[in-house]
C-alpha cells in the first residue's frame, strides 16, 4: 500500500488515478497511522512552498514522514513535494524544508537567458545521470512533463537526471531510500507512469 | 528544451464531441472518453476539453464525462467553456483538470483571473480569446466569437497576463474552419506582446500548417486543432514526424 499524503496542498485526483493504472494499491491520506503502516510514501505538492511547508508542519505529518524516511521506507517527492525534502527553499524568503536531502531550491529565472519563459512549463527531455533503478525504465531523451518556477541547487551526487533549460535543471534526485521528481510523473504518459512503476517495484532498505 | 505541443481539442455537448465550422452548424463526431484515450494513446501532448453545453443537466453530464477522462489520460489537461466564477474552477479541478480556461467568463468579470491565479497560481489560468478583424484592428468577440465586445486583443491579453493568465489560446474567427493555414498575423502580434506561452488555434487544415506555424513563428509554443484530429484527416504521429523531419523540436 502506498500512502499519498494529502495536507490540503493540490489536486491529487491523477496522482490517484495513475496509481491505480498501474495496478497499484494507493491511499490519499492525512491519517499518520496510515502513513505509518504503508510500504511507500509518495509527497506531492503544487502552489507556494512556504504555505506547503507550514500546512504540512501544521498537520505535525512533516514528523511522521521525516521518521518514515529515515527508517528507510521509500519515499518519493513529486513537483513542490520534491521541493520539500530539501534543506531550504529560497521561494519569496528563505524556508526550511524537511532537509532528507542536502540542497537549496532556487529561482530559476536569474540562471536562464531572459528569453526562456518561467514557469518552465511543458514536455522536455530527461538526461539520466545515474543509473538508479526509480528510472530503469527511462532513457535519456525522454520527455516528461514540468510546471515549476523553482529549481533545486547544490544536490551534489543525489542528482540522478536534469533536464536542459538553459541551464541542468534538477529532474529527479535520490539519496538512499528518498527520492524525488520535479517533473509530474502522473501527467507524463507512459514514460511517467513507467517510473510510477519502478517506485512501486522498490524494496525498503533497512 | 521545450518541445512544441500538439493539442487536439474536444468541443463537449451533452456528452457527445461536436465541431463547428466558423462555430456555426454542430455536427457529432464520436465519444469524449474514446477520442481522449485514443489521443493521449497517439501522441497527443495536451488535450483542451471545451464544455459548450448550455443547460444545467449538460453541465452534470459533462463533469461525470470530464472525471471518467481524468482517470483514463495520463497527459495535462486543460477545460474550459462555462467558468464564469471561482466555484467553476473548484469543480473542474476536482474532476482531474490541470488548467482552467476562461474567456467570455473573464470578459464578463475580469476580476476572476486574478483571483483565480492567486488561489490556484498562474500555471492554472489560461486565457482563451476568440478575435477577429475589425477595420484595422484585432477585436475579441465573446459567447463562442457572436458578440463583438469593442476590445482590442493585444490590450486584453496584456491585461489578462498581468493579472496572472499562465497561458493564452489564440483562436482567429478569420481563419477558424477554413482549413487555410493558422492566422500569423494574429498570433506574431500575440507573441510580441506577451512572455508567456502562447497557443496557435483556428486554422489548421493539414500536418503543413504546424510545419510553416512552428517555422513561422517560433514563439508559439503549441498548435491546437479538432476536427483535421478528429476527422483523421491529420494523425498525430505523422503529423509529428514531419515537424522533426523540419527541424521543430517535439516530443516523440
Amino acid at each position: 500500500m502506498i500512502a499519498i499524503v494529502d495536507y490540503g496542498v493540490g489536486n491529487l485526483f491523477s496522482l490517484k488515478s495513475s496509481l491505480k493504472m498501474i495496478g497499484a494499491e494507493a491511499v490519499v491520506t492525512g491519517d499518520a497511522a496510515a502513513i505509518r503502516a504503508a510500504d511507500k510514501i509518495i509527497l506531492p505538492g503544487v502552489g507556494a512552498f512556504a504555505d506547503a511547508a507550514a500546512k504540512l508542519r501544521a498537520t505535525g505529518l512533516d514528523q511522521v514522514v521525516i521518521a518514515e524516511a529515515r527508517a528507510g521506507k521509500p519515499l518519493l517527492g513529486i513537483c513542490l513535494g520534491m521541493q520539500l525534502l530539501f534543506d531550504r527553499s529560497m521561494e519569496y524568503g528563505e524556508h526550511a524544508g524537511l532537509g532528507l536531502i542536502p540542497g537549496s531550491v532556487e529561482d530559476l529565472k536569474p540562471d536562464i537567458p531572459t528569453d526562456l519563459k518561467v514557469p518552465h512549463i511543458g514536455w522536455n527531455a530527461l538526461h539520466k545521470l545515474q543509473d538508479h533503478p526509480l528510472l530503469k525504465y527511462v532513457k535519456t531523451g525522454d520527455c516528461v512533463y514540468f510546471v515549476h518556477s523553482f529549481y533545486a541547487k547544490h544536490c551534489g551526487e543525489s542528482t540522478i537526471a536534469t533536464a536542459e533549460y538553459g541551464t541542468a535543471v534538477t529532474a529527479a534526485v535520490a539519496r538512499g531510500n528518498v527520492m524525488g521528481c520535479q517533473f509530474h510523473p502522473e501527467k507524463s504518459g507512459p514514460v511517467g507512469l513507467n517510473i510510477l512503476r519502478a517506485f512501486c517495484e522498490l524494496e525498503a532498505t533497512a | 528544451m521545450i518541445t512544441k505541443r500538439i493539442i487536439p481539442c474536444l468541443d463537449v455537448k451533452n456528452g457527445r464531441v461536436v465541431k463547428g465550422v466558423n462555430f456555426l452548424g454542430l455536427s457529432d463526431v464520436s465519444d469524449p472518453v474514446a477520442l481522449a484515450r485514443y489521443y493521449s494513446e497517439h501522441g497527443a501532448d495536451e488535450l483542451v476539453f471545451y464544455d459548450i453545453t448550455a443547460s444545467h443537466e449538460g453541465r452534470g453530464l459533462f463533469t461525470d464525462i470530464l472525471t471518467r477522462v481524468a482517470e483514463t489520460i495520463f497527459i495535462p489537461l486543460t477545460v474550459g467553456g462555462g467558468i464564469n466564477s471561482l466555484d467553476d474552477f473548484d469543480r473542474v479541478l476536482k474532476c482531474g483538470a490541470d488548467k482552467v480556461s476562461v474567456n467570455s467568463g473573464a470578459i464578463r468579470n475580469p476580476a476572476l483571473i486574478g483571483e483565480a491565479a492567486k488561489r490556484y497560481g498562474d500555471q492554472c489560468v489560461v486565457l482563451s480569446v476568440d478575435a477577429k478583424r475589425v477595420g484595422s484592428e484585432f477585436r475579441v468577440f465573446a459567447k463562442g466569437g457572436r458578440e463583438d465586445t469593442g476590445m482590442e486583443l493585444i490590450e486584453w491579453v496584456r491585461r489578462g497576463v498581468g493579472d496572472g493568465a499562465g497561458e493564452i489560446v489564440l483562436n482567429s474567427i478569420d481563419t477558424d474552419g477554413v482549413k487555410q493555414g493558422f492566422d500569423l498575423e494574429m498570433l506574431s502580434a500575440v507573441c510580441e506582446a506577451v512572455s508567456v506561452p502562447v497557443i496557435a488555434s483556428g486554422g489548421a487544415g493539414c500536418a503543413q500548417d504546424f510545419v510553416t506555424l512552428f517555422q513561422a513563428l517560433p514563439k508559439v509554443d503549441a498548435g491546437l486543432a479538432a476536427s483535421i484530429f478528429h476527422f483523421g484527416e491529420v494523425e498525430i504521429a505523422e503529423l509529428k514526424a514531419m515537424l522533426k523531419e523540419n527541424g521543430i523540436l517535439i516530443r516523440s
